[in-house]
């Protein structure tokens, strides 16, 4: 049986697990050296490995807030943005991140060119970055995932002068020029520092003598072979979130509806499972304020969490959303829902008078005995909490659909289940199960639930696939494929094809022949008449490798 | 830096609905705008928020038709999503959740009238209709304006208002010489209760932005300045574009985006426009953007020509000859009612429908009662192709005591069984009694 070895380097803590048939062989959790995420992440590994055959291990997942530090710190390259807007909407409403040069051509929303892109007008655009020193670049045409050529052209007549050019089209197939722009934008910000970690890793391994697949966690709750992550770095944010959902699900044993919350120190992450099957955004994930076209899980993180401070006034009690400091109980200057809990015998952690002294602050305000105050505490902290995951349900259940199929028969989301991970977990389980109506489950391991759900996330990939029979070309944005097609083209056709280059894909990114779990996730066909006349068909389809666990490690095994 | 509005979208292109595969109104149309729409990234501005459409009850269309032999019959569920989705931008509106809203939906609605055997002109309800309807009844009465830029006369929307005044309907469109549905000449003034709250602006073939703006500052914002709406709703067709294929005007996205930002709609919602890869993606761009009172200065098509639009001299001398008139004949409204009723008591006004859609020709005969303080108990006799003959005894939102005694006695008299059916329908108590006769 294999050894699988996941790492995830948080923003606070850094855990680690050695997985061995099935079982959890080894595990640890360090504080995150936020000065050198390589330092803290060969450190956990060298513990683990320890005393190891290491021969018996077949697969490495790394989960790393490298790429989200980078954008959050504003620790990034300089870069360059070339845009190809043409008419629309003005240049003054797109956040262009005050580096744009905005040049001419245009191509329409069907990928034909309406006006050409001017070569002499690229060729002096690169001289002024040069003069400026600017090394890196992302070049992003409206409508370029419908026809690339611009941006390919762009990338033609820079490339020699710049280090590296970020394409806006491979970012994603969704349409969307605005967060196009800033993906391609963060993308282009933070690739040297992702190739240097890489490249870092990579040299650790192989003075490991480790030659294993080694993959990095997405935002989407998939892996990505290490060496195919360094093209599009700007994938591997919020990989974090996306690891505890995905150690949840290899945790329990969720095929239903169900509510995933991780309630940490600063904040609650709230996730949605429908059939077990954890959410994608439906354009892509904010970070920093910035919205993105990067495909990555659905979860709504609240300023709520254990170490929130707790302050009373104009007779009510508010959690959060601020955190200044650990709980009283562990010498924090403020009283915490923590405190509450250890106050009320719920837990059992840190100094228990501190916590007392900081709860009576509350109790005098309020005015009523300690405990009652730690207790009305403890259930503003649930209410709020379940006040948040209904409000995303519903959120959720209103999407807007196109189709009248969809809007009498479209699923509504019913959970059933409750699981809960982090420090407070157990403490708050059965409130927040009796608020949100549903039996709560707490899995062992919670604590290294990020590193689990590292080691054991398959690879994910996704296509966008638009045939256009009457210009007889077949087109996979973010793949930059183009393709000529026959007029007779079905919609049949489409799903082979997409089939097909979806499963190379995914190989060439990792993933194993069995973990290939392929659903078709949009799928629309429509005449394109001329004068009452059908002269082709405009067929779209959007396939994924969904995200879930590797073959073997089905949900709830581990244990 | 102009004001940004806070703007509902609700967005509902029905891409499993069509008339018929090769139909204008069928399944794509809104495909190219939906694309548009979302690689333009409006969706993302905070000011503009999307909404999923509620769905239209039997209930709603009651308070507004007379549906033969009753609403199912004549709707499919995509009316009472489309008719849902303007009931929820107007929702959004009143409650004051947004500033205004577009409900960019199909099918439309706008050539559907007050009595409803078939589908005429794509349209089988009349969604802004139902829209208005239901914000009176659970938001009370209110003075509201309808704005039709269709580039086809809103011929059905006139007819459900033609005997109210407290509902302004004013149509600009194609000159109906020229074009279906053949009506809405500037003579057409409103019933005998309510002269002078339709206005109809027919508009020379061929004319341009700069023709649709005079207009609307010479006839459409006056007008609106003294009837002093409570409400302004926007039939934003889009059939006036330069590349429409069944019309023959000049207007472009720019044109379309200026006129809404001067009419400022509280609610806007889509009618007709069937240039769906060249025109609906920039109009509806625009619209939006104007809408939520963002610069829309670079919403342009991709083959836009200034030469090639502009309109010629002397169809600018027509119109302003045109608008003038029509400007007199709305402040002559009060001795052109007195001319028109004279001493009758009762009024009485006959039409031929013709439903293209479904292919049904229809005989009306209505008769309104005169009456200085409401819009008039209306009674409406009407036979058609398909056998069915009808009686509607229609009493007004807003009813005088004597025209509701008088229509609840008429009612109380029939004789049933001269007709198919014979429906009540009464707006104030939101009653609707249909009865089956012979």
């Amino acid at each position: 049986m294999m050894m699988i070895l996941g790492i995830d380097v948080g923003g606070t803590h850094t855990d680690a697990v050695l997985i061995e048939n099935l079982e959890i062989k080894k595990k640890t959790k360090a504080i995150t050296n936020e000065k050198n995420l390589i330092d803290s992440l060969l450190n956990v590994m060298t513990e683990l490995l320890r005393g190891e055959n290491i021969a018996k291990l077949k697969r490495v997942v790394l989960s790393t807030t490298i790429s989200t530090n980078a954008i959050v710190q504003d620790k990034t390259e300089r870069v360059s943005l070339i845009l190809v807007s043409g008419p629309g909407i003005s240049p003054s409403l797109i956040d262009t991140h005050g580096m744009a040069h905005f040049v001419s051509g245009c191509i329409n929303h069907r990928g034909i060119e309406v006006a050409k892109i001017d070569p002499i007008e690229i060729e002096w655009l690169g001289e002024e970055l040069k003069r400026d020193s600017i090394q890196d670049a992302g070049v992003v045409g409206k409508f370029s995932t419908r026809n690339p050529n611009h941006e390919l052209k762009i990338r033609d007549i820079l490339g020699s002068r710049l280090r590296h050019i970020s394409l806006g089209h491979r970012m994603s197939g969704h349409l969307n020029f605005p967060r196009r722009i800033s993906t391609t934008f963060l993308n282009a910000a933070i690739w040297k520092l992702y190739n240097d970690f890489v490249t870092q890793v990579l040299d650790s391994l192989r003075h490991w003598g480790l030659s294993v697949p080694t993959y990095i966690l997405k935002a989407d709750g998939g892996t990505i072979d290490i060496s195919h992550s360094v093209e599009i770095p700007v994938q591997t944010i919020l990989s974090g979130p996306a690891a505890s959902i995905m150690g949840i699900l290899s945790l329990c044993e969720a095929k239903e509806d169900a509510i995933a919350l991780d309630i940490g120190g600063t904040t609650t992450d709230i996730a949605i499972l429908a059939d077990g099957i954890p959410l994608l955004e439906a354009f892509g994930v904010t970070i920093n304020g910035h919205k993105t076209l990067i495909r990555g899980l659905q979860t709504k993180s609240i300023g709520i969490g254990g170490d929130s401070r707790v302050t009373f006034a104009d007779n009510r009690i508010t959690i959060g959303p601020e955190r200044e400091g650990p709980a009283a109980a562990f010498g924090g200057p403020f009283p915490t829902p923590t405190d509450a809990l250890i106050v009320s015998g719920m837990t059992a952690i840190g100094d228990r008078e501190k916590a007392a002294l900081a709860i009576t602050e509350i109790a005098r305000k309020m005015d009523v005995p300690v405990t009652k105050a730690a207790e009305a505490i403890i259930d503003c902290t649930c209410r709020e909490i379940s006040s948040h995951v209904i409000r995303m349900i519903d959120e959720i259940n209103n999407k807007p659909v196109y189709t009248i199929h969809e809007m009498l028969e479209g699923k509504k989301l019913c959970p059933r289940s409750l699981y809960i991970v982090g420090g407070p977990a157990r403490a708050f389980s059965s409130k927040l199960g009796s608020m949100l109506g549903c039996p709560v489950s707490i899995p062992e391991h919670a604590e290294v639930a990020n590193a689990i759900g590292a080691a054991l996330a398959r690879t994910t990939a996704e296509i966008t696939l638009l045939a256009d029979t009457e210009r007889r070309t077949l087109s996979i944005g973010e793949e930059g494929i183009q393709i000529k097609i026959p007029p007779g083209f079905s919609r049949r056709d489409a799903t082979l094809v997409g089939t097909k280059k979806l499963r190379e894909l995914a190989i060439q990114k990792g993933a194993r022949e069995e973990d290939l779990e392929i659903e078709i996730i949009e799928d629309q066909e429509f005449n394109m008449i001329r004068e009452f006349h059908t002269t082709g068909k405009n067929i779209r389809l959007k396939l994924q490798v969904k995200p879930g666990l590797i073959a073997g490690y089905t949900t709830g095994k581990v244990l | 830096m102009k004001k940004t509005r806070k703007t509902g979208l609700v967005f509902f292109p029905a891409f499993d609905w069509a008339i018929s595969s090769t139909h204008p109104e069928r399944e794509e149309r809104l495909l190219y705008t939906q694309d548009q729409v979302f690689e333009e990234g409006l969706l993302d501005f905070d000011n503009i928020i999307e909404y999923k459409p509620g769905i239209a009850t039997i209930e709603d269309i009651n308070r507004v038709h007379i549906c033969i032999p009753d609403v199912t019959s004549v709707v499919t569920e995509s009316h009472l999503i489309s008719a849902g989705g303007a009931i929820t931008a107007a929702e959004k509106v009143m409650r004051k959740e947004v500033d205004n809203a577009f409900a960019l939906v199909r099918p439309p609605g706008h050539h559907a009238m007050l009595v409803v055997h078939g589908a005429r002109g794509f349209c089988n309800v009349n969604i802004e209709s139902i829209m208005i309807e239901y914000i009176r009844k659970h938001y009370g009465p209110k003075r509201i304006a309808v704005v039709d830029t269709d580039c086809h006369h809103g011929d059905g929307t006139q007819d459900i208002y033609w005997n109210d005044p407290n509902t302004l309907c004013i149509s600009m469109h194609q000159d109906g010489r020229t074009l279906y549905p053949g009506s809405g000449f500037h003579e057409e003034l409103g019933g005998p209760n309510a002269v002078g709250t339709t206005v109809n602006i027919p508009l020379p073939p061929r004319s341009s932005d700069e023709g649709f703006l005079y207009v609307l500052d010479n006839v459409i914002l006056p007008i609106l300045e003294e009837f002093k709406p409570d409400l302004v709703i926007n039939s934003a067709g889009q059939d006036n574009h330069y590349t429409d294929p069944i019309t023959n005007m000049r207007f472009t996205a720019q044109g379309y985006a200026r006129l809404n930002e001067k009419l400022s709609p509280d609610i806007a919602v889509l009618e007709g426009g069937y240039s769906i890869e060249n025109a609906l993606p920039y109009v509806n761009v625009g619209i939006i953007l104007a809408m939520a009172g963002l610069d829309y200065s670079h919403v342009r098509e991709p083959d836009y020509n200034e030469a090639a639009v502009r309109q010629s001299a002397e169809i600018s001398r027509y119109i302003e000859k045109e608008a003038a008139k029509i400007y007199d004949l709305w402040k002559n409204r009060e001795s052109i009612r007195r001319n028109l009723i004279g001493n009758s008591r009762y009024v009485k006004r006959k039409k031929h429908i013709y439903y293209d859609t479904d292919g049904i020709r229809e005989q009306q005969e209505e008769t309104v009662r005169v009456c200085n303080d409401c819009g008039g108990l209306v009674v409406i006799d009407s036979f058609a192709d398909t056998g069915n003959r009808i009686l509607a005894i229609i009493i007004p939102g807003q009813s005088c005591p004597a025209c509701r005694k008088e229509g609840e006695l008429f009612y109380a008299s029939i004789h049933k069984n001269q007709y198919s059916y014979v429906y009540f329908q009464d707006r104030d108590s939101d009653v609707f009694l249909a009865d089956k006769g012979s």
